[in-house]
């Protein structure tokens, strides 16, 4: 209380200089990057913390190892590729203030690699203000919404409105028609909502009760005696660290006399399917983004894929059976880096001022045959809602392990276009 | 049924962790920022304690019920002996240091516990439901699980707290530490002047209050799981306990969390758990307006 701060000539020359510098970083980086030998800089927004932390490891160690892929055949139009990390508490705020370091301070030439839908959506107009390719992991429908901006891309993993309407028909016709939703209290849980409900009426089915649970909730008993009796199928999404606890106490309440229960594989990411309390999942449903067992009729580049990133056959670390991965989406950054190299070489991609050049190869881009670059399975690309498709798989617990019963054709996940971002300006 | 024991378990871990920061507040005059954190590392503490003891779950539990409250007693009497000591017990500058002390925990939780929730096994824990009766078309129809269902080891935690909150109340008024704590809460200066050593029951107290938050902890981690970021919840429930309760009044702390608890169970139940946080929030701002010595508490010359 003693002291008021005085502005002093050489402490306002200080700050003078230290601002110069600091506008001054973006033409560095700039002039970096225009020379040839130069790496490519890719920012990674990283839930490292926060509720996304598990998928921020495996979001980590899956662009690890697709990054090593990639350098180790030559990188990009014959530069190596450089991530530059960030962690963003997996919270809006600070993760716009992520994508604005990336543009402004590390003089990154894209931006990629959100999971959460709620920091894809606070994050995404910084993109679009620093002009800056934002190519998210996200699941979320925001961006086949219209919702965000040309700069805003998400080739490498389906949105939710595509899987539940694919997962629909299998619900009503294996399972009954009769559900109750439970599912997170925000934009990801509400995609959830609105579509499969929409979805499940199209099937001749109807949905019961909608049964919301904040994002930062504990515990969970008190929401289940709202379940109608008469339920026949319960579908739960859940997310963030309390997933193990809201699966358990779903056993808790039910014991053995439960509905059919269909959940998304979110509820259980990176939870050992092993976790005591859970043998009540036995027989139940699950949708995977991508198995996480691997299946009697695995793929070879499943297999390569496991082995680049360090997972076994059960979805784990291989130097950690315990640390389990979220294999149903961190294929999605795998994929995306490959459509980032496709599509930088296709652009002829230089330097930041080809940004535009860049996401106009990546709108051109339609069928991706699945391959090294894309491991879940084959994909389709709308360069026009800026939204890929792609296969969804259906797997039953059996024996403690998660066993594929269904795959979706494409087709089962298409809906019309929502928005045209190709007609927007840069 | 239901809502009432789930609202019990509630009550019982928050009147724990309420009383914690009710006893540092009433005997100290700090109002402990970081009792949330406490919470935490009694939470990390025992999921360390657990996983390293092998065996029977129970053995892992015993340990960490033993281990975990000694761990963050002994960091609470670090902190006052370090930061509170140093600012002399300023209320102002103890709300900051606290805050620091609050995140300091926090990130090295994060740095060497990392951000994964990891859950605790309970010791025992068994499936106890009773069908739902109803009188329909057929005659007596049972339901299940509408009824009621919970563990065993739920009705444990009940139990547990009960009988710490008793073994606590029994020291506060039966020993001679009891009564050296409510002399120095009364009148510091007089406990001083007859030879209380005001500042060794100052650590006393502060770690038995972080103590009290993670044995609470402790309880409740085989239900939750250990994360670095849980302290938050029970700090604000325990402002708003301490606050309805009254500040350093035990008997109304432990009032206000059977209120605040078993209202936070039943609403969610009936109603929504919104409802029952944006009630209680009200119920502060309408102790605060009309009582703010709280429900129990003294007013203050």
């Amino acid at each position: 209380m003693t002291q008021t701060p005085k502005t002093s000539r050489r402490r306002l020359l200080k700050s003078a200089g230290a601002g110069a510098l600091l506008a001054a970083s973006p033409l560095i980086g700039r002039f970096a990057s225009a020379q040839s030998s130069a790496p490519i800089k890719i920012g990674f927004q990283q839930h490292s913390t926060g509720i996304g932390a598990a998928y921020g490891r495996w979001y980590g160690r899956t662009t690890d190892a697709a990054v090593k892929m990639i350098n180790d055949a030559g990188g990009i139009n014959g530069r190596p590729v450089e991530i530059i990390a960030e962690d963003d508490g997996t919270d809006p705020k600070r993760g716009a203030e992520v994508v604005e370091k990336f543009s402004n301070q590390h003089g990154c030439d894209v931006a990629f690699g959100t999971l959460f839908s709620h920091v894809v959506i606070g994050s995404a107009p910084a993109a679009g203000e620093q002009k800056i390719p934002y190519f998210v992991v996200s699941e979320g429908h925001h961006v086949a919404s219209g919702a965000l901006n040309r700069y805003t891309l998400q080739p490498g993993i389906t949105d939710v409105k595509s899987q539940v309407q694919a997962m629909a028909p299998y619900v009503s016709e294996n399972l009954g028609k009769k559900v109750t939703m439970i599912f997170p209290d925000f934009a990801f849980g509400h995609d959830h909502r609105d579509f499969f409900t929409a979805a499940i009426e199209a099937q001749g089915g109807e949905v019961l009760e909608h049964i919301a649970v904040p994002p930062a909730e504990t515990s969970f008993t008190k929401y289940f005696p709202k379940i109608p009796r008469e339920t026949e199928v319960l579908y739960h999404v859940m997310v963030g660290p309390a997933v193990l606890t809201f699966v358990k106490e779903l056993g808790e309440f039910f014991g053995p006399s439960s509905p059919a229960i269909f959940g998304f594989i979110d509820s259980l990411e990176a939870v050992d399917l092993a976790s005591p309390g859970l043998e009540f999942l036995e027989g139940t449903y699950f949708w995977e983004g991508n198995p996480r067992y691997a299946q009697a009729d695995q793929t070879e580049y499943d297999q390569a894929f496991r082995a680049a990133v360090g997972v076994d056959d059960n979805g784990a670390s291989v130097s950690d059976p315990s640390d389990v991965s979220t294999y149903a989406h961190m294929f999605g950054c795998w994929e995306t880096l490959n459509i980032i190299k496709a599509g930088m070489e296709a652009s002829d991609y230089q330097s930041a001022a080809d940004r535009q050049k860049l996401i106009e190869a990546v709108e051109a881009m339609t069928e991706m045959p699945e391959s090294m670059q894309h491991p879940q399975g084959p994909k389709l690309f709308n360069g026009k809602t800026h939204q890929v498709f792609g296969v969804q798989y259906i797997s039953r617990v059996e024996n403690g392990r998660l066993v594929k019963v269904h795959t979706t054709s494409i087709e089962d996940t298409l809906y019309p276009d929502e928005v045209d971002y190709t007609t927007q300006s840069f | 049924m239901l809502a009432i024991l789930e609202g019990a378990v509630g009550a019982s871990v928050l009147a724990l962790t309420a009383l914690g920061l009710s006893l540092v507040f009433g005997v100290m005059r700090v109002v402990n920022v970081a009792h949330g954190e406490f919470f935490m590392l009694g939470a990390v503490v025992a999921w360390f304690v657990s996983t390293s003891i092998a065996g029977h779950p129970a053995i892992g539990f015993l340990a960490a019920l033993a281990i975990a409250p000694l761990i963050a007693g002994a960091v609470a009497v670090l902190v006052d002996r370090l930061i509170l000591k140093n600012v002399a017990y300023d209320p102002e500058a103890t709300i900051v240091g606290t805050i620091g002390v609050l995140y300091i925990l926090q990130q090295s939780a994060l740095m060497i516990y990392g951000p994964e929730a990891r859950p605790v096994e309970p010791p025992f824990s068994h499936r106890i439901a009773l069908p739902w009766l109803e009188w329909g078309e057929n005659g007596l129809a049972f339901f299940y699980p509408w009824g009621l269902s919970i563990t065993s080891y739920k009705l444990f935690v009940i139990a547990a707290a009960i009988s710490i909150l008793l073994a606590f109340w029994l020291i506060l008024s039966r020993t001679r530490l009891g009564l050296i704590m409510r002399a120095t809460q009364m009148d510091r200066e007089t406990a001083l002047a007859f030879g209380i050593p005001v500042q060794r029951v100052y650590s006393i107290v502060f770690g038995l209050g972080a103590a009290l938050a993670a044995l609470a902890a402790v309880l409740i981690v085989p239900i939750q799981q250990a994360h670095y970021l849980m302290g938050h919840d029970p700090l604000l429930l325990s402002f708003i306990v301490v606050i309805i309760g009254g500040l350093g009044s035990v008997r109304g702390t432990i009032f206000a969390a059977l209120l605040i608890g078993m209202s936070d169970g039943v609403i969610s139940v009936f109603l929504s758990p919104t409802l029952s946080k944006i009630l209680a929030t009200l119920l502060v701002a309408l102790v605060l307006v009309f009582r703010p010595q709280g429900l129990y508490g003294k007013k203050m010359a």
